[in-house]
């Protein structure tokens, strides 16, 4: 056996597996800029409800998105700002808690469209000063906020605008499997999970998995978030729910549709954060409390990819 | 003799919307009805219909109908998957798709669209979900079509707020702002399909089965214009309407 053979397998040097909890208290101050990645797929609730939980407060809570997680962590008094570009519960209609804040003055905000939303991430996860685009005429959007500009393309003289970059504080990335280093496999609907981890300062990693580094590296297409940039990583099986993990459990529609009644009135929204976060220790106890009704409504069937031949060089 | 109206508002909307579509576009497909419009076109006429979703999804043939634009169901057996950054900028920006479809609370006489704020933006009377994608598929698809019902507070004269355009204050306003989309070619409602004329700005094209101009002038904020070739729609024919019912939304939340 060659000398070059031996090599891999030494890499273990350590860990960064700990408890979300641990991870939450270790990563997330109060006034950070946090970014809870996913769009629809993979959003770290688990997350979420352990910032709740912890009474973490001043959060400039940014997404494309802001979506149930949001709404939640809004309603718990954890914002004094949000970032987004669709404020909507999707296919379902409005974010009424983040909606009555900002109707009533109570919340900040900051507002793009997707494409600016991301692109001020892929500025952000690149290192550069700002991204451009294409103009999309529509220009209200860009009046109310300062972050949209215009400058002079140098090589057609055209205007192109420009957003600058987002470099949050903390991102928490959820994903399928994980080895104890951060290294990620991630597939389904990928959002803006990659640019999110690249740009943020620190980045926690939640898995519905753990698995050996030799997994990892028997299919590296798929690692899209590398060890390097991440600090904490956690076992967090359903984190995502009631968002969804692909492969592990689907959507729960039925609770996107529950959220529009449960949060109508601050009082019900309430009563569902004492009893679903704050009377939970954690989202084992979460996942066990939905039930087996659920679990099974939510179980899904595998669909396996073919195997790709990388070859043994 | 009058045909009897066995077909509800929306099922007419989503079987107007699925006629406009030609085979092989390429449809930046939003969720609810312009997906049913997508699914149905692709049962028809239109069987070569590439389908691709702003969460990142090309070539999607979804096994059953989704609730969000993010359904895993998109995802198993698609063409490709590639990030949000990826379908903005290769995709949409660069000029592949032909077809968006958009909505929104408010359209104007020159198909401009509000889905931001009623009121003052500052401190607004009803705040609204926002763009999401709807500002870049508005200026750099090829072909826009909104799909929304005919009502009065829905179709003002201008909208509070520009989310994304359409012909702006009409003339060559929307060419002046150097967009490379075509821009609104149709506004399909529960009463008829309204059209872009010349000057940018929406006229009645077409009146569905038994509603009169002045109905729809009643649930218009401007004085509306009919174009001279203004035609009546072909009622949803039998086999659209099994489509829909038995095949794409069997439980009925769309339709």
């Amino acid at each position: 056996m060659s000398g070059w053979k031996m090599i891999s397998g030494m890499t273990h040097t350590m860990t960064k597996l700990t408890s979300l909890s641990n991870a939450i208290q270790t990563h997330v101050h109060a006034g950070d800029l946090l970014y809870a990645s996913g769009f629809t797929h993979l959003i770290p609730f688990a997350a979420g409800h352990e910032i709740i939980r912890q009474g973490i407060k001043d959060l400039v809570l940014a997404r494309a998105t802001p979506d149930l997680i949001y709404d939640q962590m809004v309603a718990a008094g954890c914002a004094r700002k949000v970032i987004f570009s669709y404020m909507g519960n999707p296919g379902v209609g409005s974010l009424r808690r983040i909606r009555a804040e900002i109707e009533a003055g109570r919340l900040e905000w900051e507002e793009y469209s997707h494409f600016s939303m991301i692109s001020r991430l892929q500025a952000g996860a690149s290192g550069l000063p700002f991204m451009p685009m294409k103009q999309t005429g529509a220009t209200d959007l860009a009046e109310q906020n300062p972050g949209y500009q215009r400058v002079t393309d140098p090589y057609s003289g055209e205007e192109v605008v420009v957003v600058p970059p987002l470099q949050p504080d903390v991102v928490i990335v959820h994903v399928q499997r994980a080895d104890v280093q951060g290294n990620a496999h991630v597939w389904g609907i990928l959002g803006e999970q990659r640019l999110a981890a690249f740009a943020s300062q620190r980045v926690i990693l939640t898995a519905e998995e753990i698995v050996d580094e030799a997994i990892i590296r028997s299919d590296p297409n798929r690692t899209l978030i590398p060890g390097m940039v991440v600090d904490a990583v956690c076992e967090v099986p359903f984190c995502a729910h009631p968002s969804y993990t692909q492969g592990y459990h689907d959507r729960d529609n039925d609770f996107y549709l529950a959220w529009d009644e449960i949060s109508k009135t601050e009082e019900s929204t309430r009563a569902y954060l004492q009893e679903w976060v704050f009377d939970v220790p954690d989202r084992e106890a979460y996942w066990q409390k939905l039930g087996p009704e659920v679990h099974t409504r939510l179980h899904v069937e595998p669909q396996l990819s073919e195997p790709v031949n990388y070859g043994d060089y | 003799m009058m045909t009897e109206l066995n077909y509800n508002p929306k099922e007419l909307m989503v079987v107007n919307a699925a006629r406009l579509l030609r085979d092989h576009d390429v449809v930046f497909v939003g969720v609810g009805i312009p997906n049913l419009a997508c699914n149905l076109a692709m049962r028809t006429h239109a069987p070569n219909l590439q389908m691709i979703y702003e969460a990142g999804v090309i070539g999607a043939h979804p096994s059953r109908l989704p609730l969000s634009i993010g359904d895993p169901s998109l995802v198993t057996g698609s063409l490709s998957v590639c990030s949000m950054y990826d379908i903005f900028t290769l995709y949409l920006q660069r000029g592949n798709v032909d077809v968006g479809f958009l909505g929104g609370a408010q359209i104007d006489q020159f198909g401009n669209i509000n889905a931001t704020v009623i009121g003052d933006y500052a401190h607004p009377k009803v705040r609204l979900p926002g763009s999401g994608g709807s500002m870049e598929i508005a200026a750099w698809a090829n072909r826009c079509y909104i799909i929304t019902p005919h009502q009065k507070r829905r179709f003002p004269a201008r909208v509070d707020f520009h989310t994304s355009i359409g012909f702006l204050s009409g003339g060559d306003d929307r060419a002046r702002t150097g967009v490379r989309g075509g821009g609104p070619q149709a506004v399909v409602t529960d009463l008829g399909i309204l059209k872009p004329d010349s000057n940018g700005e929406l006229a009645l094209a077409a009146l569905h089965p038994n509603v009169t101009f002045e109905e729809v002038q009643e649930n218009t904020g401007w004085m509306l214009k009919q174009m001279r070739d203004c035609r009546v729609t072909e009622p949803p024919d039998p086999e659209e309407l099994r489509i829909l019912r038995e095949d794409l939304d069997p439980q009925r939340i769309h339709i």
